[in-house]
């Protein structure tokens, strides 16, 4: 037997594959939604895998650097406003495995896929939250970012995803509402607030630039994903719409944009800023940040102290004796 | 379906979730979760789509348990012949038809 090629049209003939290509653009083109049981490109199946897969990481690696704070929250308040944060943002992780789940991978598999470092997840959470005003910076900026990704996304063509991430952005819409509001009190507050907002901003700053993904000049195979709905705006599209929306706010709040090349452009009606470190980018999200080995840590001993609890609910569930929790 | 009596498999089954805003309303698919069991996939359906909007009932069911025609296959749904008999508009009324008037006329 000879090895053949992978097969591009799926062990389809070249005819059959070209009709249902031509069935499935067609449908995207006219706005309807892909379902799981639907005919699809390979490539589109695992775009969106790997998509959907690095999303729910995130959502899951996000809540790490915020959890951690939980206990020094400064009020009542703000640490019940951090705990539901918190809930939520894990409960967007379990929503994304289960649309990746519906194009083949188990939750499983991606689980152990984080835990082994064998799948990415997005650039800003493999940095620390140092300060209090960390915490604020994230959920006013880097929610603030995720929404303009997210609400572009829920337009998608892929019918589980599209659904998960209308849910994920309502929820969203807290954050991001409350980010401000603590961004807002650190602005108006002592020097020493102001002080530590304006350091947190110049840390973050950087990486919130990078969120957005690689520079359209450098970012490949962008035309074919808007084409199948898969994105519907460029990285440098997303970036210009966050500068819009944010900066202006920043500087309301007596913040000082940490990029001296950042202004606002009349001409053009843009804004322009220094192009971001795509090296650090490229090394950061695949392991080579700050934290990265802190957090993936941090999730295999979550999933580890769990494994008593699977245990013993499959075995519940199998009618076996459940076995005891370990001694702590 | 998975097979919970290998206990290093957190593969469950998945339990469709639908959720009921307000009594008297119909029960909506909002989603789904992993479930070793009905009780604890409502549960996990509690926490993960009642945090925050009105729900007054939840309903889980084994994904296992539903069956679904097939998309490719919608020409089923396509009607082979007119079958506006049985809509409101196929059947058109003018406003007024003046039988009265005509009778008095007579």
């Amino acid at each position: 037997m000879v090895a053949t090629a992978p097969d591009k049209t799926g062990g389809l003939s070249q005819a059959e594959y070209d009709r249902r290509l031509a069935e499935f653009e067609a449908r995207i083109a006219r706005g309807e939604k892909v379902e799981p049981a639907d005919w699809m490109p390979d490539a589109y199946r695992n775009q969106l895998i790997r998509l959907i897969h690095v999303h729910a990481n995130s959502e899951i690696c996000g809540a790490l650097p915020e959890g951690k704070w939980i206990p020094h929250a400064p009020t009542f308040k703000r640490k019940l406003a951090l705990v539901a944060k918190v809930q939520d943002e894990v409960g967007h992780a379990q929503l994304l495995y289960r649309a990746a789940e519906t194009l083949g991978p188990s939750r499983e598999q991606m689980v152990e896929d984080l835990i082994a470092g064998r799948s990415k997840f997005s650039n800003v959470f493999h940095y620390p939250a140092e300060t209090w005003a960390d915490v604020a910076t994230i959920a006013w900026l880097i929610d603030g970012a995720a929404i303009i990704n997210q609400m572009m996304m829920s337009e998608g063509s892929y019918g589980p995803y599209a659904r998960a991430l209308k849910r994920i952005c309502y929820e969203e819409a807290f954050h991001l509402k409350h980010g401000y509001e603590m961004c807002i009190a650190l602005a108006t507050g002592t020097k020493y607030q102001r002080d530590l907002l304006q350091d947190a901003m110049n840390r973050w700053w950087p990486p919130i630039m990078m969120f957005h993904g690689p520079s359209d000049k450098e970012s490949t195979h962008t035309e074919l994903l808007v084409k199948w709905g898969v994105k519907l705006k460029t990285n440098d599209e997303q970036r210009q719409q966050f500068l819009k929306q944010f900066v202006p706010k920043m500087i309301d709040l007596g913040i000082k944009v940490p990029d001296e090349g950042c202004r606002y452009d009349e001409a053009t009606d843009t804004w322009l800023y220094t192009e971001p470190d795509w090296d650090e980018f490229k090394r950061v999200v695949r392991g080579g940040g700050p934290v990265t080995h802190e957090r993936i840590e941090t999730r295999r001993m979550a999933h580890e102290d769990g494994r008593w609890v699977r245990e013993a609910l499959a075995a519940a569930a199998a009618k076996r004796p459940v076995p005891m929790p370990p001694a702590s | 379906m998975t097979d919970t009596s290998n206990p290093t498999d957190t593969q469950w089954p998945v339990f469709e979730v639908f959720h009921q805003q307000a009594r008297g309303e119909p029960h909506v698919h909002v989603g789904s979760v992993h479930a070793t069991d009905p009780e604890m996939a409502l549960l996990m359906a509690k926490e993960q789509f009642a945090r925050r909007q009105a729900c007054v009932n939840l309903w889980v069911v084994p994904a296992s348990a539903i069956t679904a025609t097939k998309y490719e296959d919608d020409d089923i749904f396509e009607h082979g012949t007119d079958k506006s008999y049985r809509e409101s508009w196929g059947y058109k009324t003018p406003k007024t038809i003046h039988v009265t008037k005509k009778e008095s006329q007579q």
